[in-house]
């Protein structure tokens, strides 16, 4: 099993590759799609702000590359998010209020709307899910680990919702594209079945 | 609901972990990888890892280990000592650790918080504040470089306005380490952390003093705190913790199980 980590500049790629490594399989970094087409799954990795990562991505080519693929392909935390149409995280003291994103997802990515909370959401919360194939062995209620500040609304395409403030995406799936915005990579065993499920289960 | 964490802390200096009283007197608790193997495979929710000489010495990190870590744990962990710009910054994420945490460096370069929140975002970035209190003057200070006590000095910041001032900078999250009862395990100083609680709205974590696992339960239900750190009642095995989390969840706790 080929598994393709899109680099996107996030400063976290090696930790999702370590803990590929930890379940036994080996992952490659990488921004040159004539590699990552080779992968049979895809990781969109993200930490930091959308504009960085979309930029990124734009310099590096690869709006087309992922937009287009049909190979499964999972976004984690700001990978995910950019699977959506917009974002409201914009730079500090920008005039926009929003800037455009991948569009794979129909929501929006909002501010947490988290009254009387600490923002970010930052910790381990607990995820309620479909029962997509991603959390197959996962019970309900299961802890994950979160850090942010914005989160994708939820819609016809979560698969996995959180509460805190407002009840948001945790988990989503459109076609052949998944996207968490907990770090499964981070999560103890919930994560590592998480990501020991999106190899095995989408052949 | 969002789970209270408990975190671990492992002073690292010279590649060892060490643990000291009141920051002094640091004895060897063990190997690195060996003991952030075992938090995490007991239940601890995160790890932190000081490198409790880097910034007194004006040299950073040792950054191999950090690697090595992030190889064997599924939990995350933030790395502190001597991260002074972006660029060492972007080296230990880089290595697989989730948040770097700044202390001396930024209360003398308070812009560093602001340059790395953008770069990186504000959950990456922890402002560790290391908080006297005075008792001749009733006052709650900040101190700067209190890896070497030879080096250490008192700033100009009282504790409450350098929580706010690194807020509005661009901090994810605030670790308090209340000197005066480091070390001491007789308990956080509950009042000075509802005081600081009052005016922080990122998370907070607890640091210096607990002792019993009822410091931890006092801290989360008195004072609020987001999560609850210690080092030498774990390295030492005085609290395990898996019991910690079972006697946290009986007082109805929120926390991971």
């Amino acid at each position: 099993m080929q598994i393709g980590i899109i680099d996107t500049g996030s400063a976290n790629l090696n930790s999702v590759k370590q803990a590929f490594a930890r379940l036994g399989y080996a992952a490659e970094i990488s921004s040159d799609p004539q590699i990552l087409s080779k992968a049979e799954r895809l990781i969109l990795p993200g930490v930091g702000t959308a504009i960085a990562c979309m930029q990124r991505i734009e310099h590096k080519g690869l709006i087309d590359f992922i937009v287009h693929n049909h190979t499964p392909m999972l976004g984690i935390c700001l990978g995910m998010q950019i699977l959506a149409k917009g974002s409201a995280e914009v730079e500090l003291n920008s005039a926009a209020d929003r800037i455009k994103t991948l569009g794979i997802v129909s929501g929006e990515v909002v501010k947490l709307q988290a009254e009387g909370l600490r923002l970010p959401h930052m910790g381990w919360n607990t995820v309620e899910h479909t029962d997509h194939p991603l959390f197959k062995g996962i019970k309900q209620q299961a802890y994950f680990y979160f850090d942010h500040s914005f989160a994708l609304q939820c819609g016809s395409y979560t698969i996995g919702s959180t509460e805190y403030g407002m009840r948001f995406s945790a988990a989503v799936a459109q076609d052949n594209f998944m996207g968490v915005q907990f770090h499964p990579e981070k999560s103890g065993a919930a994560g590592e079945q998480l990501l020991r499920n999106f190899i095995e289960e989408f052949g | 609901m969002l789970a209270k964490r408990i975190i671990p802390c492992l002073d690292v200096r010279d590649g060892v972990v060490v643990k000291g009283v009141q920051f002094k007197n640091h004895e060897v608790m063990g190997s690195i990888v060996d003991l952030a193997r075992r938090y995490a495979q007991e239940g601890a929710d995160e790890l932190v890892f000081y490198d409790i000489t880097a910034s007194s010495d004006g040299r950073r990190v040792d950054k191999s280990w950090v690697a090595k870590v992030a190889e064997v744990i599924n939990i995350p962990f933030a790395v502190a000592g001597g991260i002074k710009s972006v660029e060492d910054a972007r080296t230990i994420l880089a290595y697989g650790a989730d948040k770097i945490s700044i202390n001396s460096p930024a209360l003398a370069n308070p812009e560093l918080i602001t340059e790395l929140a953008d770069k990186f975002g504000t959950q990456c970035v922890v402002v560790g504040i290391d908080t006297y209190y005075d008792a001749d003057t009733q006052e709650y200070l900040v101190k700067q470089y209190t890896g070497d006590v030879s080096k250490t000095v008192t700033t100009s910041w009282h504790t409450l306005d350098w929580v706010q001032e690194v807020q509005k900078r661009g901090a994810g999250e605030i670790t308090l380490n209340m000197m005066n009862q480091d070390g001491m395990r007789k308990g956080y100083d509950l009042e000075q952390l509802k005081k600081v609680r009052a005016v922080c709205s990122v998370p907070l974590i607890a640091s210096g003093g607990a002792g019993e696992m009822q410091h931890f339960y006092e801290a989360f239900a008195l004072a609020d705190a987001d999560g609850a750190l210690a080092a030498s009642v774990f390295h030492k095995g005085l609290i395990h913790i898996p019991e910690l989390k079972q006697y946290l969840k009986e007082r109805s706790i929120e926390i991971r199980d």
